[in-house]
């Protein structure tokens, strides 16, 4: 890309001091963000995509969390940004919407109010004219009837509706970036298709970037641009969303997209699950991440691999996996189809 | 909402006739022996009693009897065995001084609760915080009596700072009518103060880890209109109503042993008079028209947390 | 995080977690220190100060120092502490009786009275909540109503209203009598007045429980209402009990001391914390320890108690401020 990207993410780490030690959730992540495109961050819980899309925005701090690394939108430091600076870009620049809409907003303001705050928190306009601009924004999300409701409380809507209510919220000062933190996992699946469609039409509207943070593969085929795959809070895997899904590098997304249920295939007995947990992050296994899961391992793994370009394809599409692009190329296809081996089966 | 209105009113007078009914029972279904025995003093003499018995209307079946009793309150002609004084005319001297010991105590606690509240949920784990959960412990394990006693003794009677307990009204001169409050206000708060602010720091953290929090943050708000327009505002309803209902206790009977102590000559100090003499006319009124006021308080506090909280208007 | 989830259930949990609390631990020491001392009121009342609770001479002298004094001086005042085994504190009152005995008796009651009527709250509590919760319909209607009427009445005046009544002659419902100076008088006020306090939770917790899972499955394969209620849902109900007695003994304390201050808790010549106090704070003037002194030896029990209640609760259910997000 020739134009400078939007967002510039680097070596960021957030660290959280608990009585259990210190748990590491984001472990130095990189990552570019051009203007208008729709990036996917996938991983597990407990990899670290929500910590680094919330930190983004300031909205993890705390006394016990620690910071490092920088994130630059538009020539401005977000993390250790002042609280005054970080006031002017949330809701007017960046805008997020979280997962679960049931408990995002307020229970006792009018679903008007609540985005006309925003509205005026960063404009200065009548309270009629914001008004106005509430209503407009909720007819955009498809709410019927929006004139009326507009003065209905959150508790009045369903699920569905009150995520259309966040989005149109996020949407309402026009951001350049919508952060979409598993914007439809607490939805039911009929609902979640006119959500993912909606931020799609929003985006190719307005032109937004969107980073969207989620487990579901499905979610990621759906909308994504480009992909940035998690593990214990790193990225151990990005591309975009063909590189991805076609000629994967890292045996974690291998795994990913093995354990998919696929229309294509005979159903198996068993959808084939990653053998294992997920690391501890308080307590890290020096090198790669994923070594204790991978049947792949061998000596050089003990080294932490960078994420880097490794392979044949585009010099955009990263990995962390010390494997051969040729091994990487032979080990990836599990009975034809893209998985992860069971350790057992593996080759020694 | 005004269907929830006209339900709880309904309910209201529903609990209000079973108040006056329990109350008249208790005392005439509890204490055993003859009332009239015990009116007519040493060695009653037949006659006597009898007529002892058809003046009260002891002789006559309890229906008639509650009957009689609900007619004498209503129709203010209540008059205590004892002293033949006319209980509601009493009570209605007595009643301003109870209410402004209540109201000012109820108001006093709330502003200290609310500053002392914020205080410790935005340092809560740091030294202020314990010290000041310490003192709220210590003054919820505190009788009121007790303390107000002390402290009428020890700055009323000895120190001379404060007077040595009585009221002054308001009409007579309002720097005394303070002067003389002050120290009951704050001997009643001491209770409250402790309670509310401990309520509202553990409704305050509650909220500041809601998702709708995290929201308005996420909104650009400024600290300060997360703090009122959504930490705030939403811990406080449930305890302006909770303040309602204690004010409604306090007035309705709480205040009674700080009046005794400091000497207001309010409700409560009648009340407490009447028990020490068994003189059932007061003691009985005092305690329907107590139970009577915090039903009505309640209704209206439900109806006021309806308006605040619109989730509860649909059940 | 990490390998195996450990597997304490909640009881265990809440005890790993308020043994870590010192400070409640502190506090529930304090209170049975207190517990201690008054339970041993008659080896000191023997042992050391020869004196029975209620017994009282104000007629006699005591050797202080070698001085002889009169217990209760020609114009009433009583003896201050002598600090020795006899009048110990000094004189109780007008009558000369020894003010350390009868706070230790008098603790005896309070503390008696106290657990007493927490216990009879808590049982009833459970039976009307578990009852009107699981029932629901008419049943819950009425014990509700009853409830709601029950707690309209403010707290001290209910007590002082049922104190009178009892005070007038006891208690003669054909088939209870109770005498009107009988220990029961109050413990069975305080109990009344404090069942909602506990019923209402309860039958609000009860109405959650019956919906869970493990009430319906217990429902198919056929368990009759009183065997669930008794088998699935009292024993989930045992942590909000715990963290409940405690707090409630603290409340029946504080009431018995209202009562016995207004003068319709235990009765004279008896003594309990509040009917000290209530001689006490007569008395101020000629001797203010004579009501400091059994108010902070209560203060000290219900603090106690109400710490200790509050690490309890805190251990069911904690709020560590260090939180990790996602």
């Amino acid at each position: 890309m020739s134009a400078d990207p939007l967002l510039q993410i680097r070596d960021l780490g957030v660290s959280f001091l608990t009585e259990e030690g210190t748990v590491r959730a984001v472990d130095g992540v990189s990552l570019d963000l051009a203007a208008g495109e729709i990036l996917a961050v996938v991983g597990e819980s407990g990899s670290g995509k929500s910590v680094s899309a919330m930190t983004l925005l300031g909205l993890t701090r705390s006394p016990n969390a620690r910071f490092e690394g920088t994130a630059t939108y538009k020539g401005t430091e977000l993390i250790g940004a002042g609280d005054h600076e970080l006031q002017g870009i949330r809701g007017e620049e960046i805008a997020m919407i979280f997962q679960d809409p049931m408990t995002s907003l307020n229970p006792v303001h009018k679903i008007g109010d609540q985005i006309a705050e925003q509205i005026q928190a960063h404009d200065k306009v009548s309270d009629a004219a914001a008004r106005e601009r509430s209503i407009e924004m909720l007819e955009r999300v498809g709410i019927p009837r929006a004139r009326e409701r507009v003065d209905s409380y959150p508790h009045e809507f369903s699920g569905g509706m009150r995520q259309r209510v966040m989005i149109a919220l996020a949407l309402s000062c026009d951001p350049n970036i919508l952060i979409a933190d598993e914007p439809t996992t607490a939805l039911d699946v009929t609902i979640q298709a006119q959500i993912l469609d909606r931020i799609r039409t929003l985006r190719d509207e307005t032109g937004a970037a969107v980073i969207l943070v989620t487990h579901d593969l499905g979610v990621v085929a759906e909308l994504a641009d480009r992909v940035a795959v998690m593990y214990a809070g790193r990225i151990v895997e990005q591309g975009t969303l063909d590189e991805i899904f076609y000629e994967p590098q890292h045996p974690y997304t291998w795994g990913l997209l093995g354990s998919i249920a696929r229309v294509d295939r005979d159903r198996p007995d068993r959808l084939p699950a990653i053998a294992g947990l997920p690391p501890s992050l308080a307590d890290r296994p020096e090198g790669c991440h994923f070594r204790p899961r991978c049947p792949h391992a061998f000596g050089k793994c003990d080294q932490t691999p960078d994420l880097e370009h490794r392979g044949g394809g585009a010099p955009g599409h990263l990995d962390r996996c010390w494997l051969e692009a040729e091994a990487k190329e032979r080990l990836r296809q599990v009975d034809g189809q893209i998985g992860l081996r069971a350790p057992e089966e593996s080759p020694a | 909402m005004a269907r929830f209105i006209i339900r709880r009113l309904l309910a209201m007078v529903l609990v209000l006739f079973a108040i006056s009914v329990i109350t008249f029972l208790i005392f005439q279904v509890i204490p055993g022996g003859d009332p009239a025995v015990r009116l007519a003093g040493k060695q009653p003499m037949p006659d006597q009693l009898a007529r002892i018995r058809a003046q009260y209307g002891f002789d006559k079946p309890i229906l008639v009897q509650y009957a009689r009793t609900m007619k004498e309150i209503f129709t203010g002609n209540i008059t205590s065995y004892s002293t033949q004084i006319n209980v509601v005319d009493e009570i209605k001297q007595d009643f301003p001084r109870t209410l402004w010991l209540a109201l000012g105590a109820a108001l006093m606690w709330m502003g200290f609760a609310v500053a002392f509240g914020l205080y410790t949920a935005m340092r809560a784990g740091a030294i202020g915080d314990r010290v000041i959960t310490v003192i709220a412990l210590v003054g919820v394990s505190m009788p009121v009596f007790w303390i107000g006693a002390l402290m009428n003794y020890y700055l009323g009677f000895k120190a001379g700072i404060f007077p040595n307990g009585g009221y002054v009204i308001f009409g007579q001169s309002p720097t005394d009518w303070i002067y003389h409050l002050l120290m009951p206000w704050t001997a009643l708060s001491l209770l409250f103060i402790g309670i509310y602010s401990r309520l509202l720091r553990s409704n305050l953290l509650d909220t500041i880890n809601e998702d709708y929090v995290r929201t308005a943050r996420a909104k650009g708000l400024t600290e300060r209109q997360i703090l009122t327009r959504h930490v705030l505002r939403n811990s406080l309803i449930p305890i302006v109503t909770l303040w309602g209902l204690d004010f409604g206790a306090v007035l309705g009977g709480g205040a009674i042993l700080t009046e005794v102590v400091f000497d207001l000559q309010g409700v409560g100090q009648y009340a407490y008079e009447s028990v020490k003499q068994l003189d059932v006319p007061p003691v009985l009124t005092i305690t329907m028209f107590g139970a009577f006021f915090i039903v009505v308080l309640n209704t209206f506090v439900d109806i006021v947390y309806a308006f605040l909280d619109p989730r509860i208007r649909v059940s | 995080m990490g390998t195996e989830p450990n597997g304490l259930g909640p009881g265990r949990l809440a005890l790993r977690r308020l043994r870590r609390n010192r400070s409640a631990l502190a506090f529930g020491v304090l209170f049975m220190v207190i517990v201690a001392l008054c339970v041993a009121a008659p080896i000191w009342s023997h042992h050391f100060a020869h004196i029975g609770p209620t017994a009282g001479d104000n007629l006699s002298q005591v050797t202080v120092d070698g001085k002889k004094k009169d217990v209760v001086s020609p114009d009433g005042v009583p003896i201050g502490p002598t600090w020795q085994g006899r009048y110990f504190l000094g004189a109780a009152d007008g009558n000369g009786k020894d003010l350390a005995v009868r706070l230790l008796y008098g603790g005896r009651n309070s503390l008696l009275i106290g657990v007493g009527a927490a216990l009879i709250t808590t049982v009833v509590a459970l039976i009307l909540g578990i009852l009107a919760g699981f029932l629901r319909g008419a049943v819950d209607g009425v014990i509700s109503r009853m409830m709601d009427i029950v707690w309209a009445f403010p707290v001290i005046l209910l007590g002082i209203a049922l104190g009178t009544a009892f005070a007038l002659g006891g208690v003669n419902l054909g088939v209870l009598t109770i005498g009107q100076d009988s220990k029961w008088v109050p413990i069975l006020i305080i109990a009344i007045v404090y069942v909602p306090y506990m019923g209402r939770p309860i039958r609000g917790q009860v109405l959650g429980l019956r919906e869970r899972e493990f009430v319906e499955a217990a429902r198919a394969q056929g368990m009759r209402p009183l065997r669930l209620m008794f088998s699935e849902i009292l024993p989930n109900l045992s942590s909000t009990v715990i963290v409940f007695f405690p707090l409630m003994v603290a409340n029946a304390i504080l009431l018995e001391a209202a009562l016995g201050f207004v003068g319709v808790g235990v009765r004279p010549p008896e003594p309990s914390w509040g009917t000290l106090i209530g001689v006490g704070v007569e008395r101020i003037q000629t001797g203010p320890h004579l009501a400091i002194v059994p108010g902070v030896m209560l203060v000290l029990a219900v603090l106690g108690l109400n710490v200790f209640g509050d690490g309890v609760r805190d251990a069911f259910d904690p709020r560590s401020t260090i939180r990790e997000e996602r």
